[in-house]
């Protein structure tokens, strides 16, 4: 790695504290954008150190159904990919630090086009992507015209992802790598605890990257739990859901929705603090 | 994204039949856009189907069950009296044509349908993988059907993803897949049709890696599915040929199909590709029309290239990239995208894609009962009100093969409900 980013510059300053980073998923645009521009400006203060902002998309193939609503409920209400990007560019003027990586299906970033979406996300701000559709075997595509923009690559490796297969996952990824704690869509079963351990092991035996836990994760002690040998852990569906639940009769934001992402995410900062 | 992103280039090709290449691309289509929990299977997948290919006993076994028990070869059959009907539309508007035409009859196929071809290849990839558990979408149901068929044939549980609005509207088709012993899974999300049964098939998938094979039901969805399909079906092309030579010492001059996916048009079409004498028109559903916004289903006449269902392939999408449902009266070929190969067959030029309404093809439907006593699903007769627009023009020395890819008892209600018949 030649140069560092906001996400490398992150994770340093947290392996100096002693901590394991809390990466926060949230669907842009969900329930509504004035909402959505509240929690994104509040989840660093609550306790998120890296934000995963979710670029809605109709057929979210990897997600379970709660990421799926979001994504429908941020369409409902208009959310584009260019009033995506606008939000982090806001949301960048106030946060330097925080960093921001953008996740979702390559589709709506291959019809944007792809070359424009990436220059339009790094001026926006965006630190990193995981585009959950595109392989490495398909690096050409997005991943090398990114890095080469000086955007970090994220990608996922799974309880499928072998031995042999491993190191082809990681040539080209930077930032950090995301352990899909399950074979399975976001949200689903919880992942078992052991086996992560060891599957995060094996990842970090092949690699300098934090390695983060996703899927699965719900309360503060689970997430204390998986993050023991780990990097971080990221907390997507729990989020998404804590909106669902605030959401008023005709599935309007309340009074409560803020406060409901909010202070879930405080008691989960909370659990992964030092003893 | 320099090369892959080029346009096909205009420059003639040697062979039209080389494709896909090592990473499953068809010129700018194709390819394999899944996640990362997915791509070992898919590669596993890959290597499984190129074996099974090359090795002769898995073909022999086929070849036995696709004719002892799938009932092939299908007939291509000499429809008579639509030929002379299409001749006396010609002859009254002053003109001489009126082309042969000739059904491939895969419509008599066990099941109905030319699902069941495929459906027999793969159950025996499937079990030569050591997979115990097999899950499918489906979208009329003549592939849950199929799937649900070879599953009770072999003995292995099988879940089948249908859109719950098709589960209403292909009633018939559910309750076989019942008597069949599948267990149905009417999915609700987005507009409970045929994409939204492919993203739950695909969940399922990621979610029981182990045990699980999914047999998709056309030629599309990531490498190897859009190369192996067609491979499978391309047995209604081969037997195509060596009928019409057989029967008229020639190859014929025009093949039509219709288009959902794709897979009974590749089938019919791939063993003709370098033929250049040979006209190929492929039938998109038109809907209410493709000038209506959201309003039909002719990914290729009325979309754009993108990325779902793990292939790049032309979809119908709005501005923002998000993936549109789509109309057709026929539910099986309301999909918004199309497999792969036929994208690059329009890019290239080989093959014409054109958009049938509903309304034609209802009318089509009525001709063929009629004139043939044949009663065609709703997607053939798609094809067939093509061939109606066609056969007139041609000179009456045009051999014309239709595939009549699939029977209608599964649309007989429907079509009764719009034609406001009581039964």
């Amino acid at each position: 790695m030649t140069t560092t980013t906001r996400i490398d510059r992150r994770f340093a300053a947290l392996k100096a504290e002693g901590r394991p980073a809390l990466v926060c998923f949230v669907t842009a645009g969900d329930p509504d954008a004035k909402t959505f521009a509240e929690i994104l400006a509040a989840l660093p203060g609550a306790g998120a150190d890296v934000i995963e902002v979710g670029m809605p998309f109709s057929d979210p193939m990897a997600d379970g159904p709660a990421i799926q609503a979001a994504s429908l409920r941020a369409l409902q209400s208009g959310q584009t990919m260019v009033k995506t990007l606008k939000m982090v560019a806001d949301f960048r003027k106030t946060d330097p630090d925080t960093p921001i990586v953008l996740m979702g299906y390559y589709n709506p970033v291959y019809v944007y086009p792809a070359e424009k979406f990436l220059d339009d996300a790094v001026a926006a701000g965006v630190d990193g992507l995981i585009i959950v559709d595109v392989p490495p075997e398909a690096d050409d595509e997005l991943c090398l015209p990114a890095v080469k923009r000086g955007l970090n690559f994220i990608r996922l490796t799974t309880p499928t992802t072998d031995a042999k297969r491993l190191p082809k996952v990681l040539t080209n990824t930077s930032g950090f790598v995301y352990y899909v704690s399950i074979t399975g869509i976001t949200g689903a079963a919880a992942p078992v605890v052991n086996d992560v351990h060891s599957q995060v092991a094996r990842i970090k035996g092949a690699t300098d990257l934090p390695v983060v836990v996703g899927f699965g994760v719900r309360t503060g002690e689970q997430a204390a739990a998986l993050a023991k040998g780990a990097d971080g852990v990221v907390v997507g569906s729990a989020l998404v859901n804590a909106v669902k639940d605030s959401l008023g009769p005709k599935g309007e934001a309340t009074s409560d929705t803020v406060p409901a992402v909010l202070g879930l995410v405080k008691s989960l900062s909370q659990a992964l603090q030092p003893a | 994204m320099a090369t892959r992103t080029d346009k096909t280039s205009e420059a003639k090709l040697n062979s039209y039949r080389t494709g896909p290449d090592d990473q499953g691309h068809f010129g700018l289509f194709g390819g394999r856009f899944v996640a990362e929990t997915l791509m070992p299977l898919i590669l596993e997948l890959e290597t499984a189907y190129y074996a099974a290919k090359a090795d002769p006993k898995f073909q022999a076994e086929l070849t036995d069950l696709l004719n002892n028990y799938g009932g092939r070869p299908s007939p291509l059959y000499y429809a008579e009296r639509l030929t002379d009907h299409f001749r006396q539309v010609a002859a009254a508007s002053g003109g001489k044509g009126g082309a042969k035409v000739y059904f491939k009859r895969d419509e008599l196929n066990h099941t109905g349908s030319h699902k069941i071809n495929n459906c027999l290849g793969q159950i025996q990839l499937a079990r030569r993988m050591g997979k115990t558990r097999i899950i499918a979408e489906t979208g009329a149901g003549q592939h849950g059907v199929a799937v649900a068929t070879v599953c009770a044939r072999f003995g292995l549980p099988c879940e089948i993803f249908m859109g719950a609005t098709d589960v209403k509207r292909q009633s018939p088709n559910v309750a076989r897949m019942h008597m069949l012993n599948a267990k149905v899974n009417a999915v609700t999300s987005g507009a409970g049709t045929l994409k939204d049964a492919m993203n739950e098939a695909l969940r399922d998938w990621v979610t029981n890696v182990k045990d699980t094979y999914y047999i998709i039901g056309t030629a599309a969805g990531p490498h190897p599915y859009p190369e192996m399909v067609r491979d499978f079906q391309a047995i209604i092309g081969n037997e195509t040929r060596e009928q019409m030579l057989s029967r008229e010492g020639r190859l014929p001059d025009t093949l039509v199909a219709c288009i959902g996916g794709g897979s009974n048009a590749i089938g019919l079409f791939h063993p003709f590709l370098d033929d250049e004498g040979v006209a190929i028109y492929g039938v998109e559903a038109g809907g209410h029309g493709v000038e209506v916004e959201n309003g039909h289903a002719a990914s290729m006449s009325g979309g754009k290239p993108g990325v779902l269902h793990g292939n790049r392939t032309y979809l119908l999408q709005d501005g923002d990239g998000q993936i549109l449902e789509g109309h057709s009266i026929s539910a099986g070929l309301d999909y918004p995208g199309v497999g792969p190969e036929h994208s690059w067959l329009k890019d290239t030029g080989r093959v014409t894609y054109v958009p049938i309404t509903d309304k034609e093809a209802l009318d089509a439907f009525q001709l063929c009962a009629r004139q043939e006593g044949i009663i065609p699903a709703l997607e053939p007769s798609h094809a067939l009100a093509y061939v109606t627009k066609l056969a007139p023009t041609l000179p009456q020395d045009n051999l014309l093969v239709m595939n009549m890819c699939g029977r209608g008892d599964k649309d007989v209600f429907a079509v009764a409900g719009y034609l406001g018949m009581t039964i």
